[in-house]
């Protein structure tokens, strides 16, 4: 007979001991900020925005998680087809909420080409799947690079003064879509916002995804992931499963990067991309994910945990040692996160 | 031979089990110098666990170590690697070629072994600059080749080497080495050809008359006879008959190697089934399934019948569901129930109502990391939409969780599965309960053919009888015609009514399940090849 556990192994045998210790490491920044002389308030307002941009990011991992491909590190690739998206909303002359709208409705096609080309291509390499969405990733950057100067571009918004041709790396969307969600019922109490429309948002991605797990296909893409050689017993195409995951995936990583630029206010192009896949891929995996099993929760929780390390140590430091600091420790926090998240990456697999 | 002298090898009272399952038990062999005995057995029968603790294996120290005692020269040795084996003078050669494809033969010969010269380099840095000696490796090469009797080229490269040749550099390998003493020969002659067997043959003669002893294993017993000076038949685990070749002869070795006397319970319940028509004809069927190539099938099943599909590893049985259910390339025609079913597209027999059980639970089987309802109930939700909600008019396909709960459940008793509830992990389940949960999620298919692989593989004996018994019944009550693949001849004996045997990649033959066990025997070992 096994031993009763106590509530406290049992705990850290359903929460994982790395995950509880992030999570009591986040509480104690929370309890120390008051006595620094940071404000809590804000501090929470700021985990909440930062959550509200990043969840759908994090979601666009679920799919391809699922049908066995791994962690997506080619995020960058939908990221694209958001940014051609936005990019190509403003240039049509779309302003405000419709400006949003028309971003999603355009960069939906290019996600689903892109997403097929890359899907295909993994489809090819199985087994070595996150090696090569790096640098699918990594070369989609870089290609955007030269395309963002090249592409005739004529908005007088976005590209440079003084040529008059080439995006410019920074566009601010004051006047489009910036905060059009985070608007839409925002609640203020006192120093604490809570941007209701952007959280509503997400809300309804996940569940579409989580809804989706749920139907024929969606168990047939779990099942791919857990086991493909019974998948394909049972008589399921496999890579066609696999491709759908990837498009999903795509797509989800589009529709997030027009979420982000809605709460940031700015789009950035050039190089920002190419940073945007880690930070994801990491939240996740603290999330509790691991390589072939990934849940909402794990997306809800994994974007909390880092999110709110990532803002809260650098305040809460800068205020103990008094020195301007933030990018640092920021830099230092978010990369350790990282770090320790990729070392959890082959736990659980088969 | 000396046999009033200490035998040269003695194993006493060995025994060995793998995580409590016993594989060995009170094992007895002796060899004397200059003697050749034969090693024979079904596959599984414990040759091959044998040989691994005489050689030193570390898989058997890893997984526990062994009982009894191996006895060299009258001294016990205890052997902690190979590397020891050999330095008391043991050899083996092994089925797999392990010679570096590259290097010729005198150089695989005498690798990492090489009289060397010192040069001026290795005298100021030392031994592992020394030069080769190459005169003298080739003169080492042709002593142990000509101890073998073979001729064979020392200077070709293995690469372009016929396979005989690559074994006969294997065994020169062994030969060269002066210590060698015990020369463990395990199915050599399995990739060679007539002629290159006889020849391989004739050195063993040779080397025992040059008082080495050899074990020799093979299937094909006629070899046995031509070189042993004692035959030795194992069978699960025990050794039943150890006799002097000169005294037996194939058909008596058969029937020691694959059983009882023709015991009771089996053939009692063979049912013909001549007037039934044919369900399913298979027409010059291969398969390219590595280790069971399937060559030329042709084979017919009635309806309602169980059949047995018998014969050696490797010589073709598991590649015929394999190849049908489109798991591994595969060609011919197959028709069942007069529709011609289209090969290499797994979807296209499901659809036609078959349902296979794989041999290989845990890879094919089952999906490990998931609830036993969804692996009782992934394929028929899958391939006949059963256990789904349809909403918007069949546009979304919702998941019903209670049906599949409902159906879990329904085979949980029927099959008696432990478990803990329907919701418990399939890794978390032992053999036997994993292999019922294989036959539910086959039978929650309701098909109309059912192919089982190897049903009872790694599970024990209770759970055995509770497997056949379902596999019984359901063919018994819902009329679904069964093709059964197994090692093991008694488990067909007892439940199928017809048996093919299977050899060379082709149908040997067909009996009855009443027949006798030397004629079953007989067919399985007839074009072994």
């Amino acid at each position: 007979m096994e031993k009763e556990k106590s509530w406290f192994g049992k705990l850290v045998e359903n929460y994982g001991l790395p995950r509880l210790i992030i999570t009591l490491f986040l509480l104690l920044l929370l309890v120390l900020c008051p006595f620094v002389g940071a404000d809590l308030p804000t501090q929470i307002s700021n985990i909440i925005a930062r959550f509200s941009w990043n969840g759908i990011l994090v979601l666009a991992m679920v799919p391809m998680v699922h049908s066995g491909c791994g962690l997506n590190f080619g995020l960058p690739l939908g990221i694209i087809s958001g940014l051609l998206g936005a990019t190509l909303s403003i240039e049509l002359g779309f302003t405000g909420p419709v400006s949003f709208l028309a971003a999603i409705v355009i960069a939906t096609p290019f996600a689903l080409v892109f997403g097929t080309g890359y899907g295909w291509l993994l489809n090819r390499i199985k087994g070595g799947e996150m090696m090569i969405a790096t640098y699918v990733g990594f070369s989609s950057v870089s290609m955007m690079c030269m395309m963002w100067l090249i592409l005739p571009y004529h908005s007088p918004n976005m590209v440079w003064g003084l040529s008059g041709k080439g995006l410019r790396t920074t566009i601010t969307l004051e006047g489009y879509y910036n905060q059009v969600l985070a608007n839409f019922l925002r609640i203020r109490i006192g120093k604490l916002v809570i941007p209701t429309g952007t959280l509503l948002f997400f809300a309804l991605l996940a569940l579409c995804i989580w809804a989706f797990l749920h139907t024929k296909t969606g168990t047939a893409m779990t099942a791919v992931g857990s086991n493909p050689v019974f998948a394909r017993a049972a008589g399921i195409n496999v890579d066609k499963i696999r491709l759908l995951s990837v498009v999903m995936s795509t797509w989800l990583a589009a529709i997030g990067i027009l979420v982000y630029e809605q709460g940031f206010g700015f789009i950035q192009l050039y190089m920002a991309p190419f940073y945007m896949a880690l930070p994801a891929v990491s939240a996740i995996l603290i999330g509790g994910a691991t390589v072939n099993k990934a849940t909402i929760l794990n997306v809800i929780s994994g974007t909390i945990l880092f999110q709110g390390i990532v803002t809260m140590t650098p305040t809460v430091m800068n205020n103990i040692i008094h020195t301007d600091m933030s990018e640092v420790i920021r830099i230092i926090a978010s990369n350790g996160m990282i770090l320790y998240a990729l070392t959890r990456k082959t736990e659980g697999t088969k | 031979m000396s046999s009033q002298n200490a035998p040269l090898l003695e194993m006493k009272q060995i025994s060995k089990d793998f995580f409590g399952n016993q594989v060995l038990s009170d094992i007895n062999l002796t060899l004397n110098e200059g003697e050749v005995i034969g090693l024979v057995g079904e596959n599984g029968a414990g040759k091959s666990t044998l040989m691994r603790i005489l050689f030193g294996s570390t898989m058997i120290h890893e997984t526990g170590g062994y009982g009894g005692h191996v006895i060299i020269n009258g001294e016990e040795v205890s052997f902690n690697s190979p590397f020891d084996a050999i330095g008391a003078g043991i050899g083996m050669v092994h089925q797999e070629f392990s010679l570096i494809p590259g290097f010729t033969t005198t150089e695989n010969i005498l690798l990492n072994r090489e009289p060397v010269k010192k040069n001026v380099a290795s005298d100021i840095f030392g031994d592992r600059l020394d030069t080769l000696n190459r005169a003298e490796m080739d003169d080492r090469a042709s002593k142990a080749i000509e101890l073998m009797g073979v001729d064979i080229d020392k200077k070709m490269v293995i690469s372009n080497m016929p396979v005989g040749h690559k074994q006969f550099t294997e065994i020169a390998r062994e030969l060269s080495k002066e210590q060698l003493r015990i020369l463990i020969l395990d199915e050599p002659t399995a990739v060679l050809t007539e002629k290159e067997a006889e020849a391989l043959l004739e050195s063993i003669r040779g080397m025992a008359k040059r008082g080495i002893a050899i074990i020799f294993i093979t299937h094909r017993l006629q070899e046995i006879l031509a070189v042993c000076n004692r035959v030795v038949v194992m069978r699960d685990g025990v050794v039943v008959k150890d006799t002097p070749a000169e005294e037996t002869d194939v058909q008596q070795i058969t029937k020691w190697m694959v059983g009882r006397e023709v015991s009771g319970g089996s053939g009692a319940s063979v049912r013909s089934h001549e007037d039934a028509k044919d369900i399913l004809s298979i027409e010059k069927l291969w398969v390219d399934m590595p280790g069971e190539t399937v060559r030329n099938v042709n084979l017919t099943v009635k309806e309602g019948e169980i059949l047995g599909i018998g014969g050696l590893a490797g010589q073709g049985k598991l590649g015929i569901p394999n190849g049908i259910m489109g798991l591994y390339q595969a060609g011919g025609r197959v028709v069942f129930e007069g529709n011609e079913i289209p090969l290499n597209e797994p979807r296209k027999c499901l659809d036609s109502s078959f349902a296979f059980v794989s041999e290989d639970r845990r890879g094919v089987g089952l999906l490990l990391d998931e609830s036993l309802e969804w692996n009782i109930a992934f394929p028929s939700m899958q391939i006949q939409n059963k256990y789904l909600k349809n909403y918007l008019g069949g546009l979304v396909k919702w998941r019903d969780e209670k049906a599949i709960r409902e159906i879990t459940e329904k085979y949980i008793d029927e099959l008696a599965i432990r478990c803990t509830s329907s919701k418990q992990k399939a890794r978390e389940l032992s053999g036997g309960n994993q292999q019922k949960v294989c036959l539910a999620k086959a039978f929650a298919l309701s098909p109309r053919l059912l192919f089982v692989s190897e049903p009872t593989r790694g599970i024990d004996v209770g759970a055995k009888a509770l497997v056949l018994e379902a596999l019984r019944r359901f063919n018994r009550e819902n009329g679904v015609t069964i093709v059964m693949v197994s090692s093991e001849l008694e488990e067909l004996r007892q439940s199928c009514d017809r048996i093919a045997i299977v050899s060379g990649g082709r149908i040997a033959g067909i009996l009855p399940a009443n027949a006798s066990v030397e004629d079953l025997g007989a067919l399985m070992l007839s074009q072994v090849k």
